[in-house]
């Protein structure tokens, strides 16, 4: 079994991008802690035949099931949004936006376009996450990439 | 729209750093680090250490090729291994204070479990042999009881868990020549002379 460093080192920055993608940029730092924390803990019990993406994945998953009920629970309403960057010259600016497109995507698309398209995640893996069937799991990520394509045009970030 | 969009998404080096540290303090609060690791520079090259929960368990060289130790280390003590500096301050201290020569004795916790039976008491012996002090292979077998071991205490020597911190490079010939080291002979020339000096 190899060491869990290099677990950290080579799936680290992905995972990161997953949680980004299904609970936002504010709680994805939370969520990434529990996820490896977690995965820490369990590691030694991993079979050795695992794919360890598929693996954290699915624990980031679970977090963000967490993440998501406890936000439910302190909802309190915002009375003005957040400000977002508007720049559109800078790249770095551009991601924001781009997270706050994917947040306002319906959950399973959220979720199906985030776990193919970031960690590449084959479908039947996907339905399990979400409950749904193979072509269910196909389907919400292509309409959820439709509808990203309309909340966050492509020519804006060329 | 391409997909491509999310390779552009490159999770940033800084935050990924600030979440390897915090993972660190929560592994360690959660009893879940069970070998901490960390390299150091010295004059015999780059250093690296691991520590379990028990303390210091292993020093390596370069030449021992770290990556592999390290994956020896998963194999033998626990696959929750972890770069986590902060529990090997001490003895990264104390080792920067060794080649400064302002140190001859290192004051560390051990934790012996690599290694076993007749190299346990070599390496118990060794742990006892002072600073700028050298013994040959047969005074070593001699001491532990076992006179006629001394090719059993060169194996033994060459598979010290801890070199440097453990003094195997005081073990030398009975001729006088340095003989073979885990770090190479030219470290343990270093390490004799600084010790000389």
């Amino acid at each position: 079994m190899r060491p869990f460093e290099d677990v950290v080192a080579e799936h680290g920055a992905t995972v990161l991008r997953v949680c980004r993608a299904i609970v936002g940029p504010v709680d994805a730092e939370d969520a990434w802690s529990e996820t490896f924390l977690s995965a820490l803990r369990a590691y030694p019990e991993l079979p050795a035949d695992a794919n360890v993406e598929a693996w954290l994945v699915t624990i980031a998953h679970r977090r963000a099931l967490d993440v998501g009920r406890a936000r439910t629970r302190r909802a309190i309403p915002v009375e003005t949004p957040p400000d977002r960057p508007s720049s559109r010259a800078d790249p770095s600016a551009r991601y924001p936006d781009l997270w706050a497109a994917l947040q306002r995507l319906p959950g399973k698309q959220r979720l199906a376009l985030a776990y193919h398209h970031i960690a590449g995640l084959p479908f039947a893996e996907i339905a399990e996450l979400l409950g749904n069937s193979p072509d269910a799991a196909r389907r919400a990520a292509a309409d959820g990439l439709k509808t990203l394509r309309k909340l966050y045009p492509e020519d804006e970030t060329a | 729209m391409s997909t491509n969009l999310f390779d552009e998404l490159h999770a940033d080096g800084d935050t990924l750093s600030r979440l390897h540290h915090r993972l660190e303090r929560d592994a360690a609060a959660d009893g879940l680090l069970d070998v901490a690791y960390r390299t150091v520079d010295s004059p015999v090259g780059t250093l690296l250490l691991a520590a379990t929960d028990v303390g210091l368990v292993r020093v390596a060289y370069d030449i021992e090729d770290h990556d592999a130790v390290l994956a020896k280390l998963a194999r033998s003590v626990s696959p929750r291994v972890l770069r986590a500096p902060a529990r090997l301050d001490p003895v990264a201290h104390q080792l920067d204070e060794y080649f400064g020569k302002r140190r001859t004795t290192f004051e560390v916790t051990v934790d012996l479990r690599l290694a076993e039976g007749f190299r346990r008491s070599v390496i118990e012996h060794l742990r006892e042999i002072g600073y700028g002090v050298r013994e040959s292979y047969a005074e070593v077998a001699a001491a532990v009881g076992n006179p006629r071991a001394v090719r059993a205490v060169g194996t033994a020597c060459a598979r010290n868990p801890m070199p440097v911190v453990i003094p195997c490079h005081r073990v030398v010939r009975s001729d006088g020549s340095t003989g073979q080291y885990v770090g190479g002979a030219a470290a343990k020339s270093a390490l004799l002379a600084l010790e000389a000096a």
